[in-house]
């Protein structure tokens, strides 16, 4: 579904601040995937999913979705395949707008509305918006009116994560999108992508401090370091794999112990 | 004394002015309050408006003056959001620059006079006048100008209904979601200044034929003096997203015609015409600063309180 071949990305070349941010990624995710990426700050894990969504132009390598070259393409094209969750719960909404305007916008990635740019929101929107967000049991679905601003953190992440696949993508991209939330609410957030994601068979790609996490959701674990995928695991190695082996793996591969407190924190969790 | 200040004929005159100067609120409420843009452009775009107007009414086709006047809005934003979007220049930048353009630009329309006169020609107010004042006897002109304010609103309250207006109203909101939407900013961007472009020319075009004359200096400080109805309105309907779309555009034509209103009352206090600006730039000033005004002196209020009350405890300790 997702292939990335040998993509460099080099920050501010030439100068003192230069930042070899992506030094030959290459990847293939099959249909229906769902990887999780760990590794520590500054490791790239966020700039790869920049060079997916198109926010720039790799220095050399290019991005293949489905079988289109998306390499030179810009974001705004982009999106109408590739659905992308930050963590910061407030950057997937606008704030003064009501939340049926919000989802309305997020239906226009859908073909049929894309030349309608003259039509309203219809009462046949508003009923299929109304179903979709009583999934979320937020209690959502009765305040359609209201801005998202008067929304909480959790309620605003969820609604991005409905926005994001209310036109299911190709490919999903979660960047760590539970972190800024409190546990119950991030857990409940967790299980909506798990279920969204399972029932829309959407191919996935998710950045995760957790190593529990990383071990136990999806089907397959990346790894990187400075830039470079580092450890790629997946099937019956990856179900013996346990936490510490991870971090033993991490170790190995980059030279040098996770420096990472929530990476250590969420070891003694899980 | 006080009879005389608020004669009707005052109120007549501020309501119809208020309504012409409405539009050009209106054109800020979509490119300020809705897409965050402070478009310095205004002024000459709205000269361009009278401009053009009067060019094509001196021809006998007064009606045709505010499509033409429009179309040379729309290109005027153009210009001003291709500058922004596309040639990365900054959104006040493209503003400034595409104004001091249109200085010579609205000169040359104007067959590089100064000013136009549009007495001997028919004006849409003299046929209106003919039309309508059997009817309405003194108030045909404020009849013509709220009908073109009332169109206005209703299709710019239509228009941020669509899509392509929720799309404008969320790029001033959260431009990477639009972009995440599928949706081109710059698009969206470029539709909302032209868009704001015509409203802006069609008030020049309406006050070109209303006073009968263009002049290249009316539009000076015009932007200010919208910026204040716009805030007027917000202030006394309410804004941002908590007041429905109706009760904003409707906030907007309120504010004009109580700005207008207060000019006029100025005016019969003898200010002097000349000081209107600096009237007008004080009353921007405070408005805008009202609100933060408000907050610093509940604040002292309350730490004054609060400094009162700690030292009546301590009196009362003392003793």
């Amino acid at each position: 579904m997702l292939q990335l071949l040998n993509i460099h990305k080099t920050f501010n070349p030439g100068t003192v601040n230069e930042k070899k941010a992506l030094n030959g990624v290459s990847l293939d995710l099959a249909a229906g995937d769902f990887a999780t990426i760990v590794g520590s700050n500054g490791a790239g894990k966020s700039t790869l999913f920049t060079a997916i969504t198109g926010g720039f132009i790799p220095d050399e390598g290019s991005v293949i979705l489905d079988g289109e070259d998306l390499t030179f393409l810009p974001e705004y094209r982009r999106s109408k395949t590739i659905g992308h969750l930050f963590q910061d719960p407030l950057r997937g909404t606008a704030p003064h707008m009501t939340i049926e305007e919000n989802l309305a916008l997020a239906y226009l990635r859908a073909g049929t509305h894309q030349n309608a740019f003259f039509s309203r929101i219809s009462r046949a929107d508003k009923e299929r918006f109304r179903e979709h967000l009583a999934l979320l049991d937020m209690g959502l679905e009765d305040r359609m009116k209201q801005p998202v601003g008067l929304l909480s953190g959790g309620q605003r992440q969820a609604l991005t994560l409905l926005m994001a696949t209310l036109v299911t993508p190709k490919l999903l991209l979660l960047d760590e999108h539970t972190a800024a939330l409190d546990p119950a609410t991030a857990e409940k957030v967790l299980e909506l992508t798990k279920s969204i994601v399972a029932e829309k068979k959407i191919t996935c790609l998710m950045v995760t401090h957790n190593m529990h996490q990383a071990l136990t959701l999806g089907n397959r674990t990346l790894m990187m370091d400075s830039g470079r995928i580092v450890f790629d695991v997946k099937g019956d190695e990856r179900r013996g794999m346990t936490v510490d082996d991870l971090l033993e793996k991490f170790r190995q591969n980059a030279g040098q112990a996770l420096d990472n407190d929530r990476i250590l924190l969420s070891k003694a969790e899980g | 004394m006080l009879a005389s200040i608020f004669s009707l004929n005052v109120i007549q005159t501020a309501l119809e002015l208020g309504c012409i100067y409405a539009l050009v609120a209106l054109a800020l409420f979509i490119s300020y309050s809705t897409l965050n843009i402070a478009d310095l452009s205004t002024d000459g775009c709205f000269i361009l408006g009278c401009a053009v107007a009067c060019r094509v009414a001196q021809t006998g086709h007064p009606l045709l003056a505010l499509p033409a006047a429009m179309v040379a809005g729309v290109l005027s934003g153009f210009i001003t959001a291709f500058l922004q979007t596309r040639l990365g220049v900054e959104s006040i930048m493209a503003g400034i620059i595409v104004n001091t353009g249109l200085y010579t630009v609205n000169l040359a329309v104007m067959g590089f006079a100064s000013n136009l006169s549009l007495l001997k020609a028919d004006t849409l107010f003299t046929l209106g006048k003919q039309l309508l004042s059997p009817v309405l006897g003194s108030w045909y002109a404020l009849a013509i100008a709220a009908a073109f304010v009332a169109v206005a609103c209703a299709l710019v309250v239509l228009f941020l209904g669509t899509r392509l207006g929720l799309s404008i109203r969320a790029t001033g909101d959260n431009a990477e979601m639009v972009r995440a939407s599928s949706i081109n900013p710059a698009f969206t961007i470029t539709v909302g200044l032209c868009v704001s472009g015509s409203l802006t020319a069609l008030s020049g075009g309406l006050l070109a034929q209303y006073q009968k004359s263009a002049d290249i200096n009316t539009g000076t400080g015009m932007v200010t003096i919208a910026l204040a109805s716009l805030i007027i309105g917000e202030t006394l309907l309410g804004r941002g997203g908590r007041a429905g779309m109706v009760r904003r555009v409707f906030g907007v034509v309120v504010g004009s015609c109580l700005y207008r209103f207060v000019v006029a009352v100025a005016l019969r206090f003898n200010v002097p015409a000349a000081a209107m600006k600096l009237v007008s730039a004080i009353i921007v000033a405070v408005a805008i600063s009202a609100p933060t005004i408000r907050q610093r002196v509940a604040f002292e209020k309350r730490r004054r309180a609060a400094k009162a009350a700690r030292a009546a405890k301590t009196g009362k300790e003392a003793v």
